[in-house]
């Protein structure tokens, strides 16, 4: 069964979100459409709705995750649905119980919905496949893989801030080799037909035949920055200096940290995102963290909203007009 | 059991390694070939096989098998794996030394042999440890394996420690004139890897297994091979580049053989997509580029062995998220019929196929097999060509279902096995 098949049922309706490839462009509109009806108005938060009441939707996180879990938890309860929280010890499942035992086990409690974690590529996939008919994954992030939610989310600020998605160039600065985020991006980005996509990064920090992926390469962040209206940095995991594939955290903040200086050469109006945890003078500066260009405490709310109209969609129900 | 005279007719015998390929009859006495031919004065036929329009071949000889018994019965055993191999025409079994214990003393190796024995569906040989336990540190007692029977060393796919190790391995092993089956790969290069590092694996966020893996360590062997004089054979492999320094390096007198998994011949990196966790195999799959290569090899004689690098899982050991899935196919059943496809598709000619499933082996490991002239073993393969049948995992008799070619169409299928002149598989009966 392709991808394709699997995230959509016979009309074209969502049951499982678990990768940005496979969907058309009008199916990510109608969810960033769907967020638009849960989102914050300004100063004034969201309601709870009854969408999903009766629901039970389970958090199986098999990698910590406090901020992610709680984004997915608080969408769920303001959906009115039930939520229960599995945080599963990747090793004690590795001391017998495979995941499939696992998944199980849990199904038995009768959920209509798993949001999943898992350090696994296509562990998201391989759930969809042997869950229950009936019971929707949403994928919150596999290995190295996918993690379509924090894109939505990311293409849902840039569409709060820049409108059209066509003439925008976009910069993704950083670990893409090892970044879920940095894929669903990318993916998500050519679908909604910008007019280019960009990363920058040292050589060690890209995947193989990265242009593959539909993007243009850059190795020096200010000519990469060059007239971007949107700028996503990207964290950069302190063990990547263990593995050989960076000198040391000073020199990827000389040559690649966002500064206000290099901010400079994006557009004026380029907005800064950042799928968080920041690591402020590791990436970025606190001066551009907290700027007024940055826009990454904003992406974090309307990670609510998109993850309440991932939910109601493929649970079967997103009238979210009641949201708004 | 005694054996009865056999005479196999109006067959076509293909015999690569005597060059023939003619409607001959065989005859069979004692486990043995007798004669090829005119029926010899005086031999009493006890029982006659028709062979018409059918393929007559020797049983096939499969280098580098994991028979997983000891250790890992819940995968496969000796029995069921001879079983299945005798269904796909195989009479010789050549197994690797990974099991648990592995093969690093006289009694684990006789352990096998006897439960081989008793099985009696095929014909098994090892393949002895390079190091004590494979950990790559301490040379196992090759002088020992050797004489209770070991034709070749391997360290799998196992690390090891360091250059030096290997080197002495080398030459240690030629001191007895072993041969050294090497699944070179460079394990800091592959570094967790599950598929080929390329476009699919960025795409899926799969962890990269990239074609230096390979290259960088089949560099390094063949440097090796030269220096220490090693019978080296390259056992496996999936790279182009280093298909053409294999080739390089025979040209400039080195003494060695390659092989390739025949699945290595058909299937693609494109072919995991959508996380096919039975396309998880290691060495992975690689380009379209690599394939032809290694197609033209085989075709050439560069390589001169096709084996089925047969891995037997069970069911569980593939269903997990595609990279905690264990790499490997049950192979044995599809070896055969896959050959055929390649005769189909123009890349080899019958004969010539036979003789990397025969000829080739027994050459690369210097084993008196894989041929059917008069004193050699009785082991027979004898298939209907035009037989069109679809794979289905349920209908192999390995205890590995796990097969990327289910539901192909094939060509070919074995209608009897005759291992020491025994039928040990007649699909009509």
């Amino acid at each position: 069964m392709s991808i394709e098949q699997l995230q959509t049922d016979e009309h074209g309706r969502l049951r499982h979100f678990l990768s940005i490839e496979g969907f058309r462009r009008e199916q990510l509109l109608q969810i960033l459409d769907t967020a638009e009806s849960f989102a914050m108005l300004p100063g004034r938060q969201v309601k709870k709705v009854p969408l999903l009441r009766g629901k039970i939707i389970t958090n199986l996180f098999f990698e910590n995750s406090t901020r992610t879990r709680t984004t997915f938890e608080l969408a769920a309860k303001l959906l009115s649905a039930d939520v229960i929280n599995f945080n599963i010890d990747v090793s004690a499942t590795s001391k017998g119980e495979t995941l499939l035992d696992t998944l199980r086990n849990i199904e038995a409690m009768h959920s209509d919905m798993f949001v999943v974690r898992h350090s696994a590529s296509g562990a998201a996939h391989f759930i969809a496949r042997h869950a229950a008919p009936g019971v929707s994954i949403i994928n919150a992030g596999d290995g190295c893989h996918a993690h379509p939610t924090q894109a939505m989310l990311d293409m849902f600020t840039i569409r709060r801030y820049k409108g059209d998605f066509t003439p925008l160039r976009i910069a993704i600065v950083g670990d893409v080799q090892h970044s879920r985020v940095a894929r669903s991006q990318i993916m998500a980005l050519n679908i909604l037909g910008v007019s280019e996509v960009r990363v920058i990064a040292p050589r060690t920090l890209l995947p193989a035949d990265v242009r593959t992926l539909g993007v243009h390469v850059f190795h020096d962040l200010e000519q990469g920055l060059k007239d971007v209206d949107v700028v996503i940095m990207l964290r950069l995991q302190h063990e990547r200096m263990d593995n050989a594939l960076l000198p040391s955290a000073h020199e990827y903040f000389q040559l690649y940290g966002l500064t206000a200086e290099r901010l400079e050469y994006a557009k004026p109006d380029a907005i800064v995102m950042h799928p968080g945890p920041i690591n402020r003078g590791v990436e970025i500066t606190s001066e551009v963290a907290d700027g007024p260009q940055s826009v990454i405490l904003q992406q974090v709310s309307y990670g609510i909203a998109i993850r309440m109209a991932v939910m109601s969609m493929a649970l079967g129900n997103s009238s979210g007009e009641q949201g708004s | 059991m005694i054996a009865v005279n056999l005479h196999i007719r109006g067959g076509r015998l293909i015999d690569p390694a005597n060059g023939i390929d003619a409607h001959l009859d065989l005859y069979l006495k004692h486990g043995r070939v007798f004669a090829v031919g005119e029926k010899p004065d005086g031999f009493r036929i006890d029982k006659t096989i028709s062979a018409r329009g059918k393929i007559v071949c020797p049983g096939l000889i499969d280098l580098g098998v994991h028979l997983r018994e000891p250790g890992e019965e819940h995968k496969g055993t000796i029995c069921s794996e001879a079983e299945a191999a005798a269904r796909g025409g195989i009479t010789t079994l050549i197994c690797m030394p990974n099991t648990d214990p592995v093969i690093d003393t006289p009694a684990v190796w006789e352990l096998i042999r006897r439960r081989a024995k008793a099985c009696g569906n095929a014909r098994v040989l090892a393949i002895g440890a390079l190091t004590k336990d494979l950990t790559g540190k301490q040379l196992a007692e090759m002088g020992a394996l050797k004489q209770a029977g070991c034709v070749a060393v391997s360290n799998a796919r196992k690390r090891m420690a360091n250059t030096l190790v290997t080197r002495h391995a080398l030459e240690y092993a030629r001191t007895f004139d072993l041969p050294v089956i090497l699944c070179s790969e460079d394990p800091h290069l592959k570094d967790g890897g599950c598929v080929h590092e390329g476009s699919i694996a960025t795409r899926l966020g799969l962890p990269g297994i990239p074609s230096a893996a390979e290259t960088v360590a089949v560099a390094r062997d063949l440097a090796l091979t030269e220096h220490t004089d090693s019978r080296s054979h390259f056992h496996a492999l999936s790279t182009g580049r280093a298909i053409e320094m294999i080739r390089q390096a025979r040209r400039g007198g080195a003494r060695l053989s390659a092989d390739v998994a025949i699945h290595q011949l058909f299937l693609l990196d494109t072919d995991v997509d959508g996380f096919s966790a039975n396309c998880h195999v290691d060495p992975p799959f690689r380009t379209q580029t690599d394939r032809d290569i290694l197609r033209q090899a085989v075709a050439d004689g560069d390589i001169e062995v096709i084996c089925s690098d047969h891995q037997p899982h069970e069911e569980d050991a593939k269903t997990a998220p595609f990279p905690l899935t264990a790499p490997g196919i049950s192979g044995l059943e599809t070896l055969l019929p896959l050959c055929l496809k390649l005769v189909e598709d123009g890349i080899l000619d019958l004969p010539t196929a036979i003789a990397r499933l025969t000829h080739g082996p027994a050459q690369a490991l210097g084993l008196p097999l894989g041929r059917l002239d008069a004193g050699h073993s009785a082991d027979i393969c004898i298939f209907d060509p035009d037989h069109i049948w679809t794979l289905h995992p349920a209908g192999l008799h390995s205890s590995g279902k796990n097969t990327p070619f289910c539901n192909w169409e094939f060509r070919g299928k074995v209608t009897h096995t005759l291992f020491e002149g025994r039928i040990t598989w007649n699909s009509e009966s």
